[in-house]
């Protein structure tokens, strides 16, 4: 077992990426990802870290560098937030189209505007659709252990796919946290060489990124969707792998609390401790109450996430994103049609929460508890205490 | 003092915005004190200035000035402030940018803008690094000067914004320095009359990221390091080359009349309406 280390949670996932050893590392500078990148740039320099470090003008550029390199069979890291993801939407979407196996940490920021550089989920809510696995992290050590679990998965030869790991700006990134950590050579015995399948290679040439006339755009969307939902069994492989390999053990949906509770919690992120907290103080007090944590944000964890609610009465789903003139908010969407045309569908409660780096603090978890309980929700979603006379 | 005391009143939103976000030394107050005058001694009416800023330290100032301002996206100060300035020209648009937002991340639309002649009045804040997150080398960042991404030496080579700005097409283009205070004065008046994409860089020093990591051990060594190597244009112009090297030239590079983009696109409208006119 490794030592456990006081550490900005950032530099422990730098930690993690050089550990790793990849080859190429592109990024442009945003806040709270920063750290990350930053820290890289210094291993690369003092020989820490043999790799190519690419220190690009533009976000686009950043995802296209990286889509380049991992197009020639490299390890390809690259972290951004916010306004940085959304510039590279475009190339988000030819990453997985070309399957390239490229891992990014996404330390989750508001979108603009207002200009806000604090924690929700809008920016890779805007990313959702891009064919990208996407993890999120509740903690430091998460956010450690998932980067190289990432590598493994993303280069996984039934998968090769990217793969986005969340980890809430500030509430993670510029956090101190006690870190357990390995050394290269336990995680060297965890994830192998990458062995690529298809590479830019002169003496065996390939053709990436073609154009896909309208006779066969349909059958590669669905393969690489194909290859998409296929991952869930890889990701579930690699975080038993890890479990054994470390003893920390993660599924891709976890409870917590009680078991065949009434009312239910689905968290997905930072925002899953604050509710353990609350979830802990209600059992004390004696509500029936429990939890659900999604780690697995897409592919969705479809069966998991039914098997895990299935003896809720009320199930309260927090999303740190709004999807302005939506149903309700984007996990909140997901469970509602999971449950569609189930007679024992339990009552699907959304509530929007922490948008902007809004603190949501372990007694607003039991305001909400007690609305739910009390089926005092009417609205299709509720925005969480939004000041009326701001 | 009085009067500085009123134009600090009648420009900022001093009772709003402030304290500003400028570290001790930063050259960016100096320039936004050159433009407040600037503005006071051009007689301009508060509502006729539209502000656009970008995304960085720079970007600040649109939040400080009691203009129309727009804080706008990283890199696209330009671009929105032509959709503004081709909508009603009349407006006095001045875009405000730093090294990282003109050059990194929005340079495609500086090179374009400037192509088009568009009559913006253009400052680019150069201190040469991403100040606001970290200091981290930007495009303007000199070879082999260290940054927190380049803790052995940059090894890029960085762009010479008013040689870019000239061959681009731009009518107006100078440099100025944060501590030739009143150079700025006339160099920034110039900027915001003349016709077409005018261009004022200001070498502004940034001691808290760049300086500090560069053997500027004070603030103080940084201006000291300006008030030296800067040189009037034409004076840098007899010097040879081997004298040249290190110094920064301060003055008017480009001062071509040729009609800006919105002239032109008057001249067009007038034309055709006339032409349907006589049909």
């Amino acid at each position: 077992m490794g030592k456990r280390v006081g550490i900005e949670v950032s530099l422990a996932v730098a930690e993690a990426v050089k550990l790793c050893d990849v080859d190429v590392v592109s990024a442009y500078p945003i806040t709270p990802q920063t750290h990350i990148v930053e820290e890289l740039s210094h291993y690369v320099a003092n020989g820490d870290l043999d790799a190519a470090f690419i220190p690009v003008e533009s976000e686009h550029s950043a995802m296209s560098a990286a889509v380049g390199s991992s197009a020639t069979g490299a390890r390809t890291y690259t972290a951004t937030s916010a306004q940085g993801l959304a510039l590279m939407h475009e190339i988000m979407f030819i990453a997985p189209s070309m399957r390239l196996p490229i891992v990014m940490t996404i330390a989750n920021r508001s979108l603009s505007g207002p200009i806000s550089i604090w924690n929700d989920h809008s920016d890779i809510m805007a990313e959702r659709d891009t064919g990208w696995i996407q993890i999120f992290c509740e903690n430091g050590q998460e956010s450690f252990d998932l980067t190289i679990c990432a590598f493994r998965i993303a280069e996984d030869k039934r998968v090769l796919l990217p793969v986005g790991v969340n980890m809430d700006g500030f509430i993670l990134t510029h956090m101190i946290e006690p870190i357990e950590f390995m050394d290269k050579a336990e995680v060297k015995a965890f994830l192998p060489d990458y062995k690529p399948q298809l590479t830019l290679n002169p003496k065996k040439p390939v053709s990436m990124g073609p154009v896909g006339v309208p006779e066969v755009y349909m059958e590669a969307k669905k393969q690489y969707e194909q290859a998409l939902w296929d991952s869930k069994d890889v990701v579930k492989e690699v975080l038993a792998a890890w479990g054994k390999h470390t003893g920390r053990k993660y599924a891709m949906v976890e409870c917590n609390g009680k078991k065949k509770a009434k009312t239910v919690f689905v968290t997905m992120g930072s925002l899953g401790e604050t509710a353990m907290t609350a979830v802990d103080n209600l059992i004390a007090a004696k509500q029936d109450v429990g939890q659900v944590r999604l780690r697995l944000w897409r592919p969705f964890p479809k069966e998991e996430m039914k098997k895990a609610l299935k003896d809720a009465a009320k199930v309260v789903v927090i999303d740190r994103a709004l999807s302005p003139g939506g149903v309700c908010g984007p996990v909140a969407t997901e469970i509602k049609s999971l449950f569609y045309g189930d007679k024992n569908a339990p009552k699907i409660y959304n509530i929007v929460a922490g948008l902007g780096g809004r603190d949501v603090s372990v007694k607003d978890f039991e305001e909400m508890y007690a609305l739910a309980k009390g089926g005092k929700i009417k609205d299709d979603y509720v925005i969480w205490g939004v000041k009326s006379n701001a | 003092m009085a009067e500085r005391t009123q134009l600090i009143h009648h420009y900022l939103r001093h009772n709003k915005k402030f304290p500003h976000v400028y570290c001790a030394g930063c050259g960016h107050g100096i320039a936004l004190g050159s433009l407040i005058r600037s503005v006071h001694a051009l007689g301009w009416s508060k509502d006729e200035v539209v502000m656009v800023a970008g995304i960085g330290c720079s970007g600040r100032m649109a939040v400080y000035v009691d203009f129309n301002t727009v804080h706008a996206v990283h890199g696209r100060a330009l671009t929105i402030a032509t959709g503004i300035k081709l909508s009603n020209p009349n407006l006095k648009v001045i875009v405000v940018m730093g090294d990282g937002d003109a050059l990194s991340i929005g340079g495609n639309h500086f090179i374009h803008a400037a192509r088009r002649n568009i009559g913006l009045s253009v400052l680019v804040l150069n201190n040469n690094i991403y100040g606001m997150t970290g200091g981290q080398c930007s495009s303007t960042t000199p070879l082999g000067a260290t940054t927190t991404t380049t803790p052995f030496g940059q090894m890029e080579k960085s762009f010479d914004l008013v040689e870019l700005a000239a061959a681009a097409g731009a009518n107006y283009v100078a440099r100025a320095s944060a501590f030739h205070a009143q150079g700025m004065d006339k160099l920034m008046q110039a900027t915001f009359t003349h016709r077409g994409f005018s261009l004022l860089e200001v070498v502004s020093p940034c001691h808290t990221q760049y300086g500090r990591k560069n053997k500027f051990k004070t603030v103080v060594d940084m201006y000291r390091w300006l008030k030296e190597s800067a040189t009037p244009l034409e004076q840098y112009r007899k010097l040879s080359a081997e004298k040249a090297k290190g110094r920064i030239p301060l003055g008017v590079f480009v001062d071509r009349d040729e009609p800006s983009l919105e002239e032109r696109y008057a001249d067009l409208r007038a034309d055709q309406t006339a032409q349907a006119g006589r049909r």
